[in-house]
């Protein structure tokens, strides 16, 4: 039996009094790359972070490989998993975020080996090898020894890959992971994320930039107010929004 | 045309090398350091050649074997207490961010009882526990006992001092390592939770290191503190660098030499602590500015 590798259904969250998600319908399947795009404030970021269980959600259903996040399904009871519980199935989905969040303590290599060797239990030499290779394929090998204060912002955000894809994910989410770059910089993070997408990694991409996600991806969902107004190829997204909103919203950024 | 020479004359730069400067010269000038040295000779004359201050008899006490073992006792003190305080300390602060309420509690009632009532209570309170509870004993609440003690042979002056020190330590170095977690941006945890960590993991490998440049300079005031506050302990007859002082002026009425032989080593060690933590700020503020990161900021 195959499952999506997200699913959601009817997801909420509620933080205080404010409905932030209100019911989200959206689905990946397996080697997918989807991008939501979105005003800012629709909840894209939320959203995000309940895939990753960094947040809870506070109704409907969401579960990644066919296990409901947070949860563990027996005799058709959801029993709540406990904190490391949690942190092994988080282990599994790779996180990049718009500020890089790279371990400021660490060089770029101990930022890459940090969860193999911490999470994973590896060797440290077999961590290194394999973070060696990873930062040669963001195009970094030069910079292992560099700490983050010494990277620009896109090498910066290239060794952020490289530490989410050292952990061998099932799937990837970046939350508007060229956002804060200089715009001479976007290219080149774009084009690791393009490698990544032509081989194969199931991908969750916020983005605002179109031509990315008119080129790489299979389908591209519209986020509004908490919910997922349209979804489906982004050419049809793009030339025919059904909804007001995105049509308004792609005038101002196509 | 004037104008054109007028411009002239202000583009030309200022030759300094030909003019010379002349300082504004007042003659209330000499008046402040005129106040301190007198001050200062005023106090020299009354303190260094005052008689009553008896400075031969300081000297003779300043290494005696009773100061000494004070001063030993005053050190070793200090380093435990401190230690002691800054675990629990770094305990306190990490159950404030607990998501249990009840942890949450539990650490705001330690911080806010410990900075809310005096050392001095807290070590005579220590030191009387054997009135309270006559004997300790471990088990289970309203239960059986597995093992009980008598009090007063487990709470020596000493452990009174050590408990009520470092207890009240905690809740201080609490706060300082709090704000130092606060100063870490919060991205540093969720990245380190993103790869598989759970809290209390990122918490000890990627928060923690990167508040220490916030956490150790307030440190370093604290154990000055420390250092001087173990003095308090005289009051539950605990033989430090103060008390042994005071046994022997009971004994011998040389109150101030005694106490000058203790200020000596107070301001000595104070002095010595002082230097150090002048590095150690200046370590972490350069650490801080420049883009390559100092060793010690690793860890
Ligand atoms: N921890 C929080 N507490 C309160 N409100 C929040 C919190 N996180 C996000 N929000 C609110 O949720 C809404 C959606 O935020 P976000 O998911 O960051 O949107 P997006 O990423 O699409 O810009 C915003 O209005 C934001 O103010
Ligand atoms: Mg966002």
């Amino acid at each position: 039996m195959s499952f999506h590798m997200v699913e959601a259904v009817g997801v909420e969250k509620q933080i205080g009094h404010q409905m932030i998600l209100k019911g989200i319908d959206f689905t990946v399947d397996r080697g997918e790359v989807v991008s939501l795009i979105g005003p800012s404030g629709s909840g894209k970021s939320t959203f995000l972070r309940c895939i990753n269980h960094l947040t809870k959600i506070t109704g409907g259903y969401l579960a990644v490989d066919g296990e409901p996040v947070g949860y563990r399904r027996s005799d058709n009871k959801l029993y709540e998993l406990s904190d490391a519980e949690v942190a092994l199935t988080r282990a599994e989905i790779g996180m990049v975020f718009q500020r890089f969040n790279l371990f400021g303590h660490k060089t770029a290599i101990e930022n890459v080996i940090e969860g193999p060797v911490q999470v994973k239990r590896q060797p440290v030499e077999r961590a290194r090898a394999r973070a060696a290779a990873l930062l040669e394929r963001v195009g970094l090998s030069s910079k292992a020894d560099a700490y983050p204060s010494q990277l620009s912002g896109g090498q910066q955000q290239r060794v952020a890959i490289a530490r989410a894809l050292a952990m061998d994910p099932k799937l990837m989410l970046f939350d508007e992971p060229t956002s804060a770059l200089d715009p001479e910089l976007v290219g080149e993070v774009l084009a690791v994320m393009k490698d990544l997408a032509a081989d194969g990694m199931t991908m969750v991409v916020v983005t605002h930039e179109m031509a990315f996600a008119r080129e790489v991806c299979d389908r591209v969902a519209f986020m509004d107010d908490g919910r997922v107004v349209e979804c489906g190829p982004p050419n049809e997204v793009f030339n025919n929004p059904t909804s007001e909103r995105a049509r308004s919203f792609f005038a101002r950024v196509l | 045309m004037v104008t054109h020479e007028t411009s002239q004359d202000i583009n030309d730069p200022p030759r300094h090398e030909h003019m010379e400067v002349v300082p504004r010269r007042s003659v209330l000038r000499f008046v402040p350091p005129l106040i301190v040295v007198f001050v200062g000779l005023a106090l020299l004359q009354s303190v260094v050649l005052n008689p009553n201050f008896e400075w031969p008899l300081v000297g003779s006490y300043l290494f005696s074997t009773a100061i000494l073992e004070g001063l030993a006792t005053t050190l070793g003190l200090t380093a435990m207490c401190m230690l002691t305080g800054a675990v629990l300390g770094i305990i306190i602060a990490v159950m404030h961010r607990s998501e249990h309420w009840l942890v949450v509690g539990f650490a705001k009632v330690y911080i806010w009882f410990f900075r809310g009532t005096p050392i001095l209570v807290q070590l005579i309170f220590w030191y009387n526990l054997a009135a309270l509870f006559p004997n300790l004993s471990i088990g289970v609440p309203f239960g059986p006992s597995l093992f009980t003690v008598n009090t007063n042979t487990l709470i020596t002056p000493f452990m009174a001092a050590f408990l009520g020190l470092s207890l009240n330590e905690g809740a201080y170095m609490a706060e300082i390592v709090r704000a130092g977690i606060g100063s870490v941006d919060t991205g540093q945890e969720e990245a380190a939770r993103a790869i598989g960590m759970t809290r209390l993991r990122a918490m000890r490998r990627i928060v923690l290191p990167q508040a220490m440049p916030f956490i150790i300079p307030p440190t370093g005031n604290e154990t000055i503190g420390m250092l001087k506050m173990t003095s308090l302990v005289s009051v539950i007859s605990l033989s430090d660098l103060l008390y042994s002082a005071q046994t022997i002026y009971s004994r011998n009425f040389e109150v101030i030499p005694l106490l000058l032989v203790c200020c000596c080593w107070y301001l000595l060690l104070t002095s010595v602590l002082t230097v150090i933590q002048g590095r150690i700020e200046r370590h972490y503020a350069r650490g801080r500015h420049s883009a390559t990161p100092q060793p010690g900021e690793r860890t």
